[in-house]
């Protein structure tokens, strides 16, 4: 059902170089292309869909390769976007560099999941899925809390007039004139998220194929196997979860700056869950498989808003599901759909879609659990 | 000394208790470098137990524990692994999804150093590793007889080499010691003929075995001593045919289930 | 010290109501060795369940009680075929498959829960009308009212029931043999799938029951009310030993404790730092300890890895 034909797979190089160049103009031409075809708020849309691709990259080291399900994701993410907002805000009137409170936020975010994560790896699985989404739900209340009696992180109303990106004189903040084009701060920080992306997906890439990534897998397919292995799976798992959190961190920071404005309502449990959606549909493990449930899942809410309300007036003459829930619902049915239907997410791996040959000799390991307790 | 040198692996009272029950008791045995030591004794008798507490994956509440002249006590597998020590499963534990070569080049983990820093900047120190690992899993894997690509899954080898596999990725972290759980379960008289040459070879290698094993046809041909399990006790050791001979022995499998 | 006693009642009501939620966790754990991750919201479909039934009947003249009663029967049959559909649908097909597996589909499922209570009943706060007797009385300086008293009777009995059947009864000598061994039970004529219908029925019943006192207690029904209380019994439910039935009573019961004296007393502990407004946070820091310090929890067994 899943045979690939052959001529899919074979690769040619030239027209491998092709489709990169052709890659390549249109990601470099997107703004401005949707700027023209559906107008600026979709640039923004598209700013967003990259920073939750790079969230769900981040996630993708500690759910895809290292098999660690983390629910709290948000919270790194969030811990590196008040990083950002507390050091370069009129809150307490420091402006920090750009290139200062971006890496400290990322090297926060790392502590924090160093701390968290510690004590918790030699957990099983389950249990460290409802603890990440403890120590998620932990972060948002002192959020939310920590503005009395000392005003820190200012409560519920959140943090506003961040500083805009900055990097020396430039800032991302307003429009540029370069060569000879009109570059509106939406489209600077599109190309900003769009380097940092790649960056991602680079280290991702890199990371997969190494020693390392190796180590991840394993524990992910079998961790006692791989603890035999002379894998001291506690120490790798804890880099998978730095790993994850870091870039988590920095992302939070790229969001700070591009928002101007933060509060903790955009660190709940719903946008962890997103996160993980988007790399278990995609395709745990995979990054292309990732990046398509990162976009898919940004977008898809975003043509519902404007598509499902208007829908439901001309076939019902009015609105019956709001949107939002809308969403949710659909995203709740795609979760049980895929892992019943398509386990290894819409797009899985090479390896594994090279892997689907009629050859069926497989060898069934006899259960001794209705759930396999080895996995 | 020189008869303690000669030993690698050397258990002495060993005792391990779940609950109330004693699966291990005062079980003292020696394996000497080179041979191909057998565990054989009654289901039940304690030789998953024994082997567990040899790799690691449970810790012994009683005993002495020294391996190649350190003592070890209370240490994770992957100390053990690091020391030397390498195994296999009774019931196989690939990496299911990983290729059979991926199998292999995790059992290279521990002899390596790469981390994210080389991982990243594919420097030369970390690409020659890499290719180094990759022709030492690719030997391995001739070395034990695996004829399918080596891209294959291990998910989707065949019984017998999902066995060789795992033997392959244990032989991958240069182990002093290969301990293998029923290396011959499930398979027919052909393939056992087959993993016992190449147990030879193992041994002829330079590395020690250790094998717990239900085909006593198999332990016979093949091992150098052996160590017979009842009820968590040892209850006789020495050459295979002085084994056989012994009465405990022919009581505890004739008692017991008819080997 | 009638505030110290005073946050002791109220600490072993709320105890009770996740005592009553941590027994579905458990009893579900104990036998298939998975998180029902949706549980929670089963809690919130039977309270909301209960509140449809209770406004439907209420100009029908029948006394508080019976009105009571029926709700509760109607939202215990919804909340069984709901367990029941549940596992059919995202867990029994993913018996064999990776942990992680039942584990999003479970999250799913309860995503969609949530969602489909959002449409139907809205996202607004809905009172629960008081059915039970409210009438205060004062015991040794602490307050508690006739609900209360209730909701810690119902549980007990209710505990005590639950105990009955799986030790004294053919289905609950099943239960514990599916739980030991299920293929060896399989072997022995056990109708694995049968009993493991029926956990998740009795779990959900259970969560019904609770559903109601909870909205009882506070008079409140909320969409969203499920998830955080759901997260508070699993951590009930792993402080006494997950799969554990005496340990999630306990389990219940402490952790109640310890959120109504720690939120009555952090301010003074934290010089005014910190006010009740973290009380949320002390289920998740004992989650945390324990799983460290004692990840079997108060009553659970260490349990070894199968080699």
């Amino acid at each position: 059902m899943r045979n690939v034909p052959d001529s899919l797979l074979r690769h040619d190089k030239r027209h491998a170089w092709i489709a990169f160049a052709a890659l390549a103009i249109m990601l470099l031409a997107l703004p401005f292309a949707t700027d023209a075809l559906l107008g600026r708020g979709w640039v923004r849309i598209v700013d967003f869909a990259l920073l939750y691709i790079m969230l769900a990259l981040g996630l993708n080291i500690v759910v895809g390769y290292a098999g660690l399900l983390d629910l709290g994701y948000i919270a790194f993410f969030a811990v590196g976007a008040y990083c950002y907002a507390l050091l370069g805000s009129p809150q307490f009137g420091l402006h920090w560099p750009f290139w200062i409170v971006l890496p400290l936020g990322a090297l926060l975010a790392c502590v924090f999941g160093v701390l968290l994560g510690a004590p918790t790896l030699k957990l099983r699985g389950d249990y460290l899925a409802i603890v990440t989404l403890g120590f998620g739900e932990i972060i948002r209340i002192f959020l939310n809390n920590l503005n009395a009696p000392v005003n820190i992180t200012n409560g519920p109303q959140g943090i506003s007039m961040i500083d805009p990106v900055r990097i020396g004189g430039f800032s991302l903040g307003s429009t540029h004139e370069l060569f000879g084009l009109t570059f509106p701060s939406v489209h600077l920080y599109y190309y900003l998220f769009l380097c940092v992306t790649l960056l991602v997906i680079f280290v991702s890439l890199r990371l997969e194929d190494s020693r390392i990534g190796r180590a991840w897998m394993a524990i992910r397919e079998d961790e006692v196997a791989a603890e035999a292995m002379g894998i001291n799976t506690r120490n790798i798992k804890l880099l998978a979860f730095a790993m994850g959190a870091t870039f988590g961190g920095a992302a939070g920071g790229l969001f700070a700056g591009f928002q101007g404005f933060i509060s903790p309502e955009s660190f709940g449990l719903t946008e962890s869950v997103m996160i993980v959606c988007m790399v278990v549909l995609g395709g745990m493990g995979n990054i292309r498989g990732v990046v398509l449930g990162g976009v898919l899942l940004v977008l898809l809410p975003e043509a519902l808003r404007h598509g499902a309300g208007p829908a439901q007036h001309a076939l019902f003459g009015k609105t019956l599901i709001d949107p939002e829930s809308l969403r949710m619902l659909l995203f709740g049915l795609a979760l049980i759909v895929v892992m019943l239907v398509r386990p290894a997410g819409l797009w899985p791996s090479t390896q594994r879609r090279r892997e689907l040959s009629p050859d069926e000799d497989v060898v069934h390991q006899e259960q001794d659990t209705v759930y396999d307790s080895s996995k | 000394m020189t008869a303690a040198n000669n030993v690698l692996l050397d258990l002495s009272g060993v005792g391990k208790r779940f609950g109330g029950l004693a699966a291990l008791s005062d079980v003292s045995l020696h394996i000497r470098r080179g041979e191909i030591y057998g565990l054989i004794g009654p289901n039940g008798a304690g030789k998953t137990t024994l082997f567990n507490v040899v790799t690691g994956l449970y810790q012994m509440d009683d005993g002495q524990f020294t391996f190649d002249g350190i003592a070890y006590d209370r240490c994770k597998p992957h100390v053990l692994a690091q020391a030397g020590i390498a195994r296999t499963f009774q019931n196989i534990r690939l990496f299911a999804n990983m290729s059979a070569l991926e199998n292999v080049m995790v059992g290279r983990h521990l002899r390596t150093r790469a981390g994210i820093w080389g991982a990243l900047t594919r420097n030369a120190g970390a690409r020659a590793e890499e290719r180094a690992i990759v022709k030492r899993a690719r030997d391995l894997l001739h070395y034990v007889g695996i004829a399918s690509p080596h891209q294959t899954l291990a998910k989707h080898l065949s019984y017998g080499e999902q066995r060789r596999l795992e033997i392959a990725r244990a032989l991958a972290t240069d182990p002093k010691l290969l301990a293998l759980d029923e290396p011959a379960a499930g398979m027919n008289a052909t393939e056992t003929e087959s993993l016992k040459a190449l147990l030879q070879t193992i041994r002829a290698s330079g590395v020690t075995v250790l094998l717990i094993e239900h085909d006593v046809k198999l332990i016979l041909g093949l091992c150098d001593r052996v160590a017979v399990l009842d009820y968590g006790r040892k209850i006789a050791e020495g050459v295979p045919e002085e084994v056989r001979r012994n009465p405990a022995v022919i009581a505890a499998y004739l008692g017991g289930e008819a080997a | 010290m009638d505030i110290l006693l005073q946050q002791i009642v109220n600490g072993l009501v709320q105890g009770s109501v996740y005592a009553l939620v941590a027994l579905g966790y458990t009893m579900v754990y104990g036998i298939l060795g998975l998180i029902n991750f949706a549980h929670g919201e089963v809690v919130m479909v039977g309270a909301m369940v209960a509140l449809t039934m209770t406004q439907l009947l209420a100009a029908s003249g029948l006394p508080p009680l019976v009105i009571l009663l029926i709700a509760l029967m109607t939202s215990a049959g919804v909340c069984m075929a709901l367990g029941y559909g549940i596992e059919r649908i995202a867990y029994r097909p993913l018996r064999n498959a990776p942990r992680l597996a039942p584990l999003i589909t479970a999250i799913g499922v309860s995503i969609v829960l949530q969602n489909l209570a959002m449409m139907f009943w809205g996202r607004e706060y809905h009172a629960f009308p008081a059915l039970l007797p409210h009438s205060t009385h004062m015991l040794a300086g602490a307050v508690i009212n006739d609900v209360q008293i209730i909701i810690v009777l119902v549980a007990l009995a209710v505990m005590a029931c639950l105990l009955l059947l799986v030790h004294r009864t053919r289905l609950g000598r099943a239960m514990r043999a599916v739980a030991e061994n299920p293929s060896a039970a399989a072997l022995m004529g056990v109708n694995i799938n049968g009993v493991i219908s029926v956990t998740f029925m009795l779990g959900s019943a259970l969560a019904a029951v609770a559903g109601i006192m909870v909205s009882a207690n506070y008079g409140i029904v909320h969409y969203y009310m499920g998830a955080i209380l759901g997260l508070k019994a699993f951590t009930a439910a792993v402080l006494g030993g997950i799969g554990n039935l005496r340990g999630a009573m306990l389990g219940g019961l402490l952790l109640g404790l310890i959120e109504s004296l720690g939120a009555g007393y952090i301010g003074d502990l934290s010089g005014g730092f910190f006010g009740s407004n973290y009380q949320d946070v002390f289920a998740f820091f004992v989650l945390i300890i324990v799983l460290i310090f004692r990840p079997s929890g108060l009553m659970g067994e260490r349990v070894a890895e199968r080699a």
